[in-house]
């Protein structure tokens, strides 16, 4: 690099630049926030949801499954499953588990009770609702 | 060496390459797991395999940063540790909470283990990355913050140079990002957004500082080049680095959501992310070109070298590759993710860590370079690793375009289980790369005992 340009130019750059850059993201995250409750649909998180969420977070879904694609790739996308099969084979799915094929993926069972299958439809039924911009491209997720 | 505190490095950096060892023969469980669906269940699940392969990898990267932070702070500042014994006991600390972690994911239920650590009070648990229980996310802001005091204090007493001061800010913004890690509203999308500042935040912002700064300390070491040039040169990246890559974590915010402009935001800004990289790749060749010493330390150089051109592939391409959102709307959670994922931190971090090891060791142990012989089989270990990362990727990638076009294109797509089982021949041959990944990192310890030849000790 040219000796015009000295390190502390390069110095003011970054610090300018991380200042710049990390008010923008700040303000764009206001904006967002703004915008959030229409996408998310936040009225509908009833004490069910929550108590969903928390199954789902407590017996590690995410290790395997993707939510809204993020997550592990070994087992199938689950933030579009409440479409792509409803509650009644979800709550059976689960309960079914481990099907013990040989060569097979096996998914552990959870021994959920039927209220907590339940808040587990409720809280994928929720997710299902968010609007994320049309993603999965098809019901396959 | 030339502070005796220096060395307090050494426990961290064999620290590191033990856990480095679990990581890779969970990962080599997992990739079995993927062909073989029933392999170790229901000892161990695939979910759990892979949060201790992927927690494993975290920690042990932190620990190489710990250990070349204390490395390289006493020679930067021209002063010794503030303090050695607290840098000894934050190793004990952070190496037994590890390990009790990992004991607790193998031995115990996730829930159970979520009941039993408090995970009621503060729910923190069961979300990708930052799956450990709250006991440890709180011994993890505790060791962090002990070290960074300590390591402030040293830099504060002694010499302040570019490279401390990036590091400083590096080290500093890990911790503050972690932060993020307690915050688990039941919002999901605003989880899944927060939860970005610590994992996009740490990998594609701050990490990289650290990346840069102890990368800049290699090569004046190995170069000899003057540190003006070189504090320069880092400037320049982490300013680069962090002008896209904070707006850059727009491109986790497509699908989950949040408002349509950030596809904008963040395809913009991510197709930029390569370029601090380049700039990586270009600096560290042209240092070595224009060195000004022959250091003999030739193996911790091809390190440096490769941490410019792993980096760039891995996080710079095979990031691009995906992260247009027109693109990411049909890769988006598939296994191209998985594929950038390894290239990039091997590339970045893994190599980087490797790189700083390979040039601290040889003089904690008391030597300039260690012999030729042991150099040649380091080396040897460097090619293993790194090519066999690259057909991991490749074979992921692979993969990934199938999984895509069987799964998510045309007019009758298919289940995700019926894809994955036309893809399985990929995931034998990234099996089978892993095991000759596995014979490099044995072949890199060995390097360490290798007793051929002379080490050399003249300064």
């Amino acid at each position: 690099m040219s000796e015009t340009f000295t390190k502390a130019m390069a110095r003011n750059i970054f610090y300018g630049g991380a200042v710049f850059f990390f008010l923008l993201f700040l303000g764009l995250t206001f904006d967002t926030m703004q915008q959030l409750p229409s996408r998310d649909h936040r009225e509908n998180i009833t004490d069910s949801v929550v108590r969903g969420k928390h199954i789902w977070e407590t017996r590690n879904c995410i290790g395997c499954h993707t939510l809204m694609g993020e997550g592990a790739y070994f087992a199938p996308e689950l933030g579009n499953v409440y479409v792509r099969r409803g509650g009644p084979f979800i709550k059976a799915w689960i309960q079914s588990q481990p099907t013990g094929v040989p060569g097979r993926r096996q998914m552990p069972n959870f021994n959920l009770n039927e209220q907590e299958l339940d808040d587990m439809v409720a809280f994928l039924k929720w997710t299902s609702e968010v609007n994320t911009n049309k993603w999965p491209p098809n019901i396959e997720g | 060496m030339q502070y005796q505190s220096q060395a307090v490095a050494k426990p961290y950096f064999i620290a590191a390459i033990g856990l480095f060892v679990g990581q890779i023969l969970f990962g080599l469980i997992m990739g079995y797991q993927y062909v073989v669906g029933d392999f170790l269940f229901p000892e161990i699940p695939f979910n759990v395999a892979r949060m201790v392969h992927t927690n494993l990898l975290i920690v042990w990267l932190l620990f190489g940063f710990m250990g070349a932070t204390h490395y390289l702070i006493p020679e930067e500042a021209e002063t010794e540790l503030f303090s050695p014994k607290l840098g000894l006991i934050t190793f004990w600390v952070f190496l037994v909470a590890g390990a009790l972690t990992i004991v607790g994911y193998l031995m115990v239920p996730y829930a159970t283990l979520a009941a039993m650590t408090g995970n009621d009070l503060l729910p923190t648990m069961g979300r990708e990355f930052l799956e450990q229980p709250l006991i440890t996310k709180v011994g993890i802001v505790i060791v962090v913050l002990t070290f960074l005091f300590n390591i402030s204090m040293t830099v504060l007493k002694g010499r302040k140079t570019s490279i401390s001061l990036v590091l400083l800010v590096g080290l500093w913004g890990l911790a503050i990002f972690f932060l993020f890690s307690f915050y688990n509203p039941s919002n999901l999308v605003l989880d899944k957004y927060f939860w970005w500042w610590t994992v996009h935040l740490w990998v594609e912002g701050v990490w990289e500082l650290i990346l840069g700064a102890m990368l800049a300390f290699v090569l004046i070491k190995v170069t000899g080049v003057d540190r003006e040039v070189i504090e320069k040169w880092l400037y320049v990246i982490i300013a680069m680095t962090l002008i896209t890559g904070i707006i850059g974590t727009g491109h986790h915010y497509f699908w989950i959501g949040t408002p349509e402009y950030w596809q904008w935001f963040g395809s913009v800004f991510s197709a930029l992310e390569p370029i601090p990289f380049f700039m990586m790749t270009v600096f560290a060749f042209n240092m070595v070109n224009r060195r000004r010493r022959e250091h003999p330390n030739k193996a911790a150089t091809l390190w440096a070298l490769g941490t410019g051109v792993m980096a760039f592939l891995g996080a710079g391409v095979w990031g691009f590759l995906h992260t247009l959102a027109p693109v990411n709307f049909f890769t988006h959670g598939t296994q191209i993710t998985a594929a950038h994922g390894h290239m990039a931190f091997y590339g970045a971090y893994v190599m980087v860590n490797l790189a700083m090891i390979s040039y601290a060791m040889p003089m904690m142990r008391g030597r300039t370079a260690n012999s030729a012989a042991a150099q040649t089989m380091e080396m040897w270990s460097f090619w293993l690793m790194t090519v066999s990362i690259v057909f991991i990727t490749l074979f992921l990638t692979a993969a990934g375009i199938l999984q895509v076009w069987l799964q998510r294109m045309g007019t009758t797509p298919m289940s995700f289980m019926a894809a994955q089982d036309q893809i399985m021949v990929f995931y034998w041959l990234r099996e089978i790369t892993g095991f000759v990944f596995l014979l490099g990192l044995v072949l890199y310890i060995w390097s360490f005992f290798c007793k051929k030849g002379e080490a050399q000790t003249a300064a």
